[in-house]
C-alpha cells in the first residue's frame, strides 16, 4: 500500500523515522525548529523531538556547518538544512575544505557522516543570489557526494540514504516540488530507503532519451507526454537521482537502446552535470549515437527575476520539445 | 572577567593547585616534550632545507610551553584541534616522531599516509582532530567537537587553538557567538605571536585592551596567559577547562608568545618585518624552555647535566625520526584513490552501487 504525500511530507517523514532509529540523529539550521522550517518541512519535529534533536541556529552558515562537521568526526549524525543552497557561499570552505577533504587529509582517520540539505532551483523570482544549482559543483569535489530527488518518494527514500551513510551527503531539493504529490510506500510495508547511485527509469520510451535530475525530470516527463502525442515520438526518461556517484550504466543502456540523446540540467551549460554525463556518453557508447548529444540547461546568464521571463531562462517543457524536434 | 594584561605585576603561577599537584617525575616529563617539539622542528628545518619535503614549514619554535601547558591538562574528553602550525600539539598528545617527520617527508608511513603533509596531522585516537590549513577554519570544527561531547552526554571539552592572525576571520566569530548562546564547552586559544604572516598585530587588527577582550562583546569569559611560563599557562588554563567541563561555558584565552621563524620557512621577509632586537630579546628572556630550565633547576627537580642529558635524547630521537622517514616507502600511484571515502574505503554494499570516480 503506498499513500499519497507531498513532496515536502515525504522528505519530513524520512528525517522523522531516521530521529526515531538513531539516537545520534540531530536537525540543525535556521528557524528549523521553533519556526517549523522556513519551507515546513520540519514542521512538528521540534514539538515532537524537542530542543536536544531539533536545533534552530542563528544565521551563520560557516559557524553552524562547520560545527556540524566536527559533531559527525565525534561520531553524531547531523542533518544540517541551508535554508536555500545558494548559501553555500558563505560556508564553502567549511562545505569543501573540511567536509570533503578531512577524510583524506587524515589518511581515513577522520570520517564525516553528516548530511546538507535544502532548495536549491531557479524559478521562483528571487534573482540571482537565491537561485543557484550547485549540484555540479559539489560533484566535482572527491569526498562528496551528491543526490538530487524529483519525487516524493525518492525524497523520502533518498534522504534516509544519506543520513546512513558513512560519507558527506549533499541533497539538493526543491521549493516548487514541495509541494508536489506522489506515491511514497506505507512504512507499514518496510524501510523505505533509496540507495544512492541507483537512476530511476521514469518513463520507458524507443526514440529518444531524456536524462535529468531533479525538477526537470518533472519537465521531462511533460515534455515526454506532448512528443507522444503531437509528434508521434516516444520518449525514455531517465531520472539521475543520484549524481555522485552516477549511475553509469543506467545512462549507457538507455542510450544505446535509444541511439538518440537530450540532457536537461537546470544547471548552467558550462560545467555542470550534463557535461559530465555528455563526455561519459562519447566515451562509452560514440558508436551507438544516431545524433549529437544535446543539451538543454539554464541560459548562460545569472538568474534573472522578472517573473515575466525567468521560466524561458530555465529547462521547461516547450524547450524540451523544441530540442528534441531539432535532432529531426 | 579578567582586567590582566600583560604589563602587570608577575604573578608566581608555581604556587597554583594546580602546579603544586606536579611530582618532580611530572615537571621532567613536560619540559622534555617541549624540548622534544624543539629538537623535532629544528631536525626538520634541517631537512626541508636540504630538499627531503615539499610545501611549507610553519614552525612552532618559541611556543612551545603553549601546547605543552595546556594539553598537560587534558582528561580523556577533552578534545584538541589547531591550524596549520601542528606540530607542537601532535607531540604534546603523544603522537611519536616517526609517524610526523614521515608524514613532511611525504611517506606512507606517516600519520596521514603522507596525504596531508606538514599543516594537516591527525591522531583521533588521541582527541587530536587536526592540523588545518585554512585561517579560522578549524574554528567551526573545535566548536563542534565540544557540541559533540555534549550532545553524547560526556563533561567534556575541546581546546581550539587559532593565531592572532585568525582572529579577524568571520567563521571566528560566528562560532563565538554559537558557543555562547548554546552554552558549548569550548575553549578557544589564541596563540599570539604578535604576526600574522608579514603584518604585526597593530596592522591587522582592531581592538581594545587585548584581542581576547572582544570575548566581552559575545559574553564570553576571557584571560590573557604570559606563554613563555608554563606554570602560567597550566593555572589559567585549568580554569578556562573546569569552566567548560563543570559549566559547559565557553572560554577565550590569549596567550603571548613568539616565533623565532618566519611564518613559515618560505617567509623571505621574516627578518625584515622584526628587528633582529626584538627576536634576541625573545631569545634571551622570554625562551619557554630556557625559563622553565632555570626553574626546575632551581626547584632542585633538574640539574644541568640532567637537562642537558635530556635535550640530547631529543635530538637523537629527532635524527633517528629522520633516518626512519628517509628509508620509509613512498605511498603508490594507487594510494592516491583511497582515503576518499568511508564506504568505498570499507567496500561495503553503497560503495558497489554507481560511479564515485571519475579518472577517464
Amino acid at each position: 500500500m503506498s499513500r499519497i504525500l507531498t513532496y515536502r511530507e515525504a522528505l519530513r517523514e524520512g528525517l522523522d523515522e531516521e530521529l526515531a532509529r538513531d539516537p545520534n540523529v540531530v536537525l540543525m539550521g535556521e528557524e528549523v525548529a521553533q519556526y517549523n522550517g522556513a519551507y515546513k518541512v520540519t514542521e512538528g519535529l521540534w514539538k515532537k523531538w524537542g530542543d536536544k534533536r531539533i536545533v534552530d541556529t542563528p544565521i551563520s552558515e560557516a559557524g553552524f556547518i562547520g560545527m556540524g562537521i566536527g559533531a559527525s568526526m565525534l561520531g553524531v549524525r547531523p542533518v544540517m538544512e541551508l535554508m536555500f543552497w545558494s548559501f553555500h557561499s558563505v560556508a564553502f570552505d567549511q562545505l569543501v575544505n573540511n567536509a570533503a577533504c578531512v577524510r583524506y587529509m587524515s589518511g581515513g582517520l577522520c570520517n564525516c557522516p553528516i548530511v546538507m540539505r535544502g532548495p536549491a532551483n531557479g524559478g521562483t523570482n528571487v534573482g540571482a543570489t537565491h537561485s543557484h544549482i550547485p549540484e555540479g559543483l559539489f560533484a566535482a569535489f572527491p569526498g562528496l557526494k551528491v543526490v538530487a530527488p524529483a519525487t516524493p518518494a525518492d525524497a523520502k527514500g533518498l534522504i534516509k540514504a544519506a543520513i546512513r551513510d558513512n560519507d558527506p551527503v549533499y541533497v539538493m531539493e526543491n521549493t516548487l516540488l514541495y509541494g508536489m504529490t506522489g506515491e511514497v510506500p506505507d512504512p507499514a510495508d518496510g524501510d523505505h530507503v533509496v540507495p544512492l547511485g541507483v537512476a530511476d527509469l521514469k518513463r520507458e520510451g524507443t526514440d529518444i532519451s531524456l536524462i535529468a535530475h531533479g525538477r526537470s525530470v518533472i519537465h521531462c516527463l511533460a515534455a515526454a507526454e506532448t512528443l507522444q502525442n503531437e509528434h508521434g515520438i516516444s520518449c525514455e526518461v531517465l531520472d539521475l537521482r543520484s549524481i555522485r556517484p552516477l549511475d553509469q550504466e543506467a545512462i549507457l543502456k538507455t542510450v544505446r537502446k535509444t541511439n538518440r540523446v537530450v540532457l536537461v540540467d537546470e544547471s548552467k551549460g558550462f560545467g555542470g552535470v550534463s557535461a559530465m554525463v555528455s563526455h561519459l556518453i562519447q566515451e562509452h557508447a560514440f558508436d551507438y549515437l544516431d545524433a549529437p548529444i544535446k543539451r538543454v540547461t539554464t541560459l548562460d546568464a545569472p538568474a534573472i527575476y522578472s517573473p515575466h521571463i525567468e521560466n524561458e531562462q530555465l529547462p521547461n517543457p516547450r524547450r524540451i520539445v523544441e530540442k528534441v524536434l531539432s535532432l529531426g | 572577567m579578567s582586567t590582566a594584561s600583560l604589563e602587570s605585576p608577575r604573578l608566581d603561577f608555581a604556587s597554583s593547585p594546580i602546579n603544586l599537584e606536579l611530582t618532580a617525575e611530572r615537571k621532567i616529563e613536560l619540559f622534555r616534550q617541549m624540548v622534544r617539539i624543539r629538537r623535532f622542528e629544528q631536525a626538520a628545518l634541517k631537512y626541508y632545507n636540504a630538499g627531503k619535503m615539499g610545501g611549507f614549514l610553519h614552525l612552532y619554535i618559541g611556543q612551545e610551553a603553549v601546547a605543552v601547558g595546556t594539553i598537560s591538562l587534558r582528561g580523556s574528553h577533552d578534545h584538541v584541534i589547531t591550524a596549520y602550525r601542528d606540530h607542537g600539539h601532535a607531540l604534546a598528545v603523544g603522537m611519536n616522531m616517526n609517524e610526523c617527520m614521515a608524514e613532511m617527508y611525504g611517506k606512507a608511513t606517516g600519520c596521514s599516509k603522507g596525504k596531508g603533509g606538514s599543516m594537516h596531522f591527525f591522531a583521533p585516537d588521541k582527541n587530536y582532530w587536526g592540523g588545518h590549513g585554512i585561517v579560522g577554519g578549524q574554528t567551526p570544527l573545535g566548536l563542534g567537537l565540544a557540541y559533540g561531547e555534549k550532545y553524547l552526554g560526556r563533561q567534556g571539552s575541546c581546546m581550539c587553538y587559532l593565531g592572532d592572525g585568525a582572529v579577524n576571520q568571520g567563521a571566528f566569530h560566528e562560532s563565538l557567538n554559537i558557543a555562547a548562546l548554546f552554552d558549548i564547552p569550548v575553549v578557544y586559544v589564541i596563540e599570539n605571536n604578535g604576526y600574522s604572516m608579514g603584518t604585526s598585530q597593530k596592522r591587522s587588527s582592531s581592538y581594545k585592551g587585548c584581542l581576547a577582550q572582544r570575548a566581552e562583546g559575545y559574553d564570553i569569559a576571557w584571560d590573557v596567559i604570559d606563554g613563555s611560563d608554563l606554570y602560567e599557562v597550566r593555572a589559567k588554563t585549568h580554569i578556562a577547562l573546569e569552566r567548560a567541563r563543570k559549566e559547559s561555558k565557553p572560554t577565550v584565552l590569549e596567550i603571548s608568545t613568539y616565533r623565532y621563524y618566519g611564518h613559515s620557512v618560505a617567509d623571505a621577509n621574516a627578518k625584515k618585518y622584526r628587528t633582529p632586537e626584538e627576536i634576541e630579546n625573545y631569545k634571551q628572556n622570554h625562551d619557554p624552555i630556557t625559563l622553565f630550565r632555570r626553574r626546575l633547576i632551581a626547584e632542585g627537580v633538574l640539574t644541568e647535566e640532567s637537562a642537558d642529558a635530556i635535550n640530547k635524547e631529543a635530538a637523537d630521537e629527532a635524527a633517528a625520526s629522520c633516518k626512519f622517514a628517509e628509508e620509509s616507502p613512498a605511498p603508490t600511484i594507487a594510494d592516491i584513490m583511497t582515503d576518499v571515502y568511508w564506504e568505498t574505503d570499507n567496500n561495503t554494499e553503497a560503495s558497489k552501487l554507481g560511479r564515485h570516480f571519475f579518472n577517464d
